[in-house]
């Protein structure tokens, strides 16, 4: 079983890490509707996806936190991101299986997955 | 909701909307007296006697941006369905607790589900504030404090993605056998 004191290596591990992507003006925000609407239609295991992706590719700019509701529910779980110098990215009916792409493609490689975006979905 | 984790982490926002710096998350199961009971206790700035006498009413929010408020309603619902009630007490300046009971092995229980994800997901997305988190399952107790993490860390935040996923793999592997108790038929 796991123990407390395996927080302290990942602590020391993380420690350089960790201050530089705070600090980074080049930080990338990625922010999941966790109010009731955003629950209720899963928007926890797709938190869980990105928190794991970008832990398991040591991802070293990025944040993955929650926002609350933003008003169009019917296209829950709704997912933001905000990169510096760039316009927010809306992706809509987000899943965990999609984490991947948007990680890979979005975060990591600077183009968005366009047919995930809410732009995608209203046409 | 599809489980009652998802009811718990949807409630306790509510406490970090309030304000709240301690947050206490509590799940007590006990088999023999057929017994869930899940338990959201803050210190937020709790809530004036009106507005606690129509916090369950769908068509009531605090919000101004919309004009429905589901959280409360939804939590009742679910306890009341399943054998159980909700209670809420609160105080203006001190905190609200709010406690739903659940009858075990009742048709209508929907599932606990993934508590440790919901726990970590408020960790993780509330680094700057403390949850205590206690489960209490026939007698054995298990119990993480993030002001207890937050020690050992010595500065990383608790919003790191590597540090949620060690909390997330912790939780599971430490509550896994008291929770799953809760599948009583």
């Amino acid at each position: 079983m796991k123990s407390l004191e395996e927080l302290a290596a990942i602590r020391d591990r993380m420690k350089n890490i960790v201050n530089t992507r705070e600090a980074d003006e080049n930080n990338i925000r990625i922010a999941v509707g966790m109010a009731t609407c955003g629950i209720a239609a899963g928007a926890r295991p797709v938190l869980n996806a990105f928190t794991e992706e970008i832990a398991r590719r040591e991802v070293p700019h990025v944040t993955v936190t929650q926002t609350g509701c933003i008003g169009i529910c019917q296209y829950e779980p709704v997912v933001e991101v905000f990169a510096p110098g760039k316009d927010k990215v809306t992706y809509v009916k987000m899943t965990p299986e999609k984490v991947a792409r948007v990680v890979s493609e979005h975060i990591l490689g600077g183009v968005p997955v366009a047919e995930y975006t809410i732009g995608a979905a209203q046409r | 909701m599809q489980e009652l984790s998802m009811n718990l982490l949807d409630i306790a926002q509510n406490s970090v909307a309030a304000g709240s710096k301690l947050t206490e998350i509590t799940v007590l199961i006990d088999t023999a007296r057929r017994s869930l009971v899940l338990r959201i206790a803050d210190c937020g700035k709790g809530m004036s006697e009106e507005t606690l006498r129509r916090v369950t009413d769908p068509f009531y929010t605090t919000r101004t941006t919309r004009k429905v408020g589901l959280g409360l309603p939804l939590f009742r619902e679910a306890a009341e369905t399943a054998g159980g009630k909700m209670t809420i007490r609160s105080k203006e300046g001190v905190g609200t607790t709010v406690e739903a009971s659940f009858e075990l092995g009742n048709i209508d229980l929907p599932p606990l589900g993934d508590v440790p994800g919901s726990i970590v997901n408020l960790v993780q997305c509330n680094p700057e504030l403390d949850f205590i988190f206690r489960v209490e399952s026939d007698g054995e107790t298990f119990c993480m404090d993030t002001r207890e993490i937050r020690g050992i860390l010595q500065g990383v935040p608790l919003s790191s993605p590597e540090v949620a996923l060690f909390l997330r793999e912790y939780l599971e592997e430490h509550t896994e056998n008291l929770l799953k108790r809760s599948n009583l038929i």
